[in-house]
């Protein structure tokens, strides 16, 4: 059984009346289905405006979905009540893009850590502050910074502050959106060496959202291509990098620069014409789908 | 390399910032050439000085930056002794700067063929309409569909690919010799950066342009640059062709950096550099790398390493290149962790 189940999600936003404008429906996911194993990587490519972002804050129903459906631990999610979802919450996180603005800059990284532990009346004050030291510990922190604020830490770190505030519930499902793209080239392989660590040491299932394909096809065990709120290829990540099958994933992976000057660039172009979006997806080798 | 292919020279060029807490070089004593019709990766990560330079060339730095020294010659002309009316001329007719945000760069009241019949009359005393007609053929030569009838669009009426073509229209509008482009791609999706990139290819070759590219992304650099001069807390480290300093690198920074990116063996720990990168105005003494560094020895932490020469038109700027320091031959080639370093292995003599 996966340990989340997203089947027929949709998500409209309705664009309201403007002066010289009538309302209009952007339909920014658009029947997305797909299932995560338990302990797996799945990541979820597209470039800006495909859906992705809005696709993972819907399965945590931090965006509330027009349609479909989202099973965790084969529990109905969008059935939930409010309290019921609180609770839920606290086997599903999401580790957010941008560390700067993710952070409350009047709060101190110590109290950053501890909040979701306050909001679930978790332990008592010193068990919360033994909690947050270990956090720390476990995200790679040095504990004598516990009383600084975000300004004082790197991006790096940063981003190891709002991994350390995700686990602090102890969740088993976590949502990184882009956990990388804002930190340096240096820092980035860090920060993805401690979630391949801590997916391990803590039996963690990732939902990872990227445009960088490199690091998806590095740690992601499968991976689904969204285009237009669509996924228009989905499958095992050797296979699907392999012999992508879909139009679109080969214009995306041929554009990747290669940091090797002796490969040239050999750039697949899409031409919008070429696909047709109302095609289904169908398997196309063992657990391999692309809507062509 | 014959002095007339070089277009421009950056001489020991240090750019500070006074700030409260005093004054911090972003730019730091560095010495670069852009020869003719050829393209000058810089990459460095964020606060490696590689946008301050672009800065410094263009004379737009702002205080509480300045620049403190060095020469800047472009031409045979030093651009940091021309007056501000003279450098306005060389703005954008000899030299031009595409900047990173295509959301940010163009100007959201003006129509994007206002913006471009600017350059023209400003610095070609065009008549507005040798201006209109000229405009459109820049938009023409940058491949934006129906250029005629675009012209009148504002910025927000485009997509993010499609202000950053105006925006190289707008750089090559005056036929200028150098174009700085800072991290033209940063902001776009990955399809569309490698149309702006096949673009700046291509209006190099056409307009005979030299390209001094600013990146922090080294597949960017591989597939677009001749030379790559490699940045970090506001030096120079390395410096050679883009081929063999990929193949070959020479300063543990720039390997370090290679090794990091994730290519090959799904599911293996990346092999990143430990540490941050250092706050400029608390740099470490000696090598500004030398506490991530796993080759560190005994004079790194002394002073700061000078340029040495590696071969083949190469410099880095790394101690076990110094032909003074004991077995730096099989120290060089050895990717071992660093030994704990009790005994120092090399004289303690640093050059300068």
């Amino acid at each position: 059984m996966p340990l989340v189940e997203v089947s027929h999600l949709v998500k409209h936003f309705a664009r309201d009346h403007g002066l010289f404008r009538s309302g209009t429906i952007v339909k920014a996911v658009d029947d997305v289905s797909f299932s995560i194993e338990t302990g797996e990587t799945f990541g979820l490519v597209g470039e800006s405006g495909s859906g992705k972002t809005t696709t993972g804050r819907c399965v945590l129903r931090l965006v509330e979905p027009t349609s479909g459906s989202v099973r965790f631990r084969d529990e109905d999610v969008l059935g939930f009540s409010k309290s019921r979802m609180r609770e839920a919450r606290r086997h599903m996180q999401i580790v957010f893009q941008d560390p700067y603005s993710s952070l409350n800059p009047r709060m101190r990284a110590r109290q950053i850590v501890e909040e979701p532990l306050i909001i679930h009346g978790l332990g008592d004050r010193t068990a919360r502050a033994e909690r947050v030291r270990q956090l720390f510990g476990l995200v790679g922190l040095d504990a004598a910074h516990l009383n600084r604020f975000p300004h004082e830490f790197s991006g790096g770190q940063r981003q190891r502050i709002g991994l350390a505030r995700a686990l602090a519930l102890n969740p088993s499902f976590l949502v990184l959106d882009e956990p990388v793209s804002a930190l340096d080239v240096s820092v980035q392989a860090q920060v993805v060496n401690l979630l391949m660590d801590l997916q391990q040491q803590l039996m963690l299932t990732y939902l990872f959202i990227a445009h960088d394909l490199r690091l998806v096809e590095h740690i992601c065990s499968r991976v689904a291509v969204m285009y237009l709120g669509k996924i228009v290829e989905m499958g095992p990540t050797s296979s699907l990098f392999a012999a992508p099958q879909h139009p679109y994933t080969r214009a995306l992976l041929s554009a990747i620069p290669i940091p090797d000057p002796d490969v040239p660039p050999r750039r697949i172009q899409l031409d919008p014409a070429n696909i047709d979006r109302n095609a289904a997806l169908r398997e196309i080798s063992a657990g391999h789908f692309a809507a062509v | 390399m014959a002095e007339q292919d070089v277009l421009l020279t950056v001489e020991r060029l240090t750019t500070v910032f006074d700030l409260p807490s005093g004054t911090v070089p972003a730019v730091d004593d560095i010495s670069f050439e852009v020869r003719h019709g050829e393209t000058l990766g810089l990459v460095g990560e964020s606060g490696s000085g590689k946008s301050v330079t672009a800065f410094s060339i263009m004379r737009l730095v702002q205080p509480p930056g300045r620049v403190r020294s060095g020469h800047i010659r472009f031409r045979g002309r030093d651009l940091l002794e021309l007056s501000e009316r003279e450098m306005c001329e060389v703005r954008g007719a000899d030299i031009s700067l595409i900047f990173q945000e295509p959301m940010t760069a163009l100007n959201p009241v003006f129509t994007i063929g206002d913006q471009l019949r600017e350059a023209l009359l400003v610095h070609r005393n065009a008549t507005r309409r040798e201006a209109t007609a000229r405009a459109i053929e820049l938009l023409e030569a940058v491949r934006i569909p129906g250029a005629a009838s675009r012209i009148g669009d504002y910025p927000h009426q485009l997509s993010g690919g499609m202000r950053q073509r105006v925006i190289i229209a707008m750089a090559i509008a005056c036929r200028p010799a150098l174009v700085i482009a800072d991290e033209p791609t940063t902001a776009l999706d990955v399809t569309i950066q490698a149309e702006i990139l096949a673009l700046l290819r291509e209006m190099k070759t056409a307009f005979n342009l030299s390209l001094l590219l600013i990146t922090h992304d080294l597949g960017v650099i591989a597939e677009t640059a001749d030379h790559v001069a490699v940045m970090y807390a506001g030096r120079i480290v390395e410096y050679g062709p883009v081929r063999e300093v990929f193949r070959e690198p020479k300063h543990p920074y720039t390997r370090g950096l290679l090794a990091s990116l994730p290519t090959g063996k799904p599911g293996k720990r990346l092999n990143a550099i430990e540490g941050t990168v250092p706050i400029l105005g608390a740099l470490p003494p000696g090598c500004a790398f030398n506490p991530r560094c796993p080759d560190r020895f005994g004079p790194c932490t002394a002073a700061p390493p000078d340029d040495y020469d590696v071969g083949a038109g190469r410099t880095a700027k790394c101690y076990l290149h110094d032909p003074r320091a004991a077995s730096t031959e099989s120290r060089a080639t050895s990717r071992e962790p660093r030994v704990p370093s009790s005994e120092p292995r090399a004289p303690t003599n640093a050059p300068r």
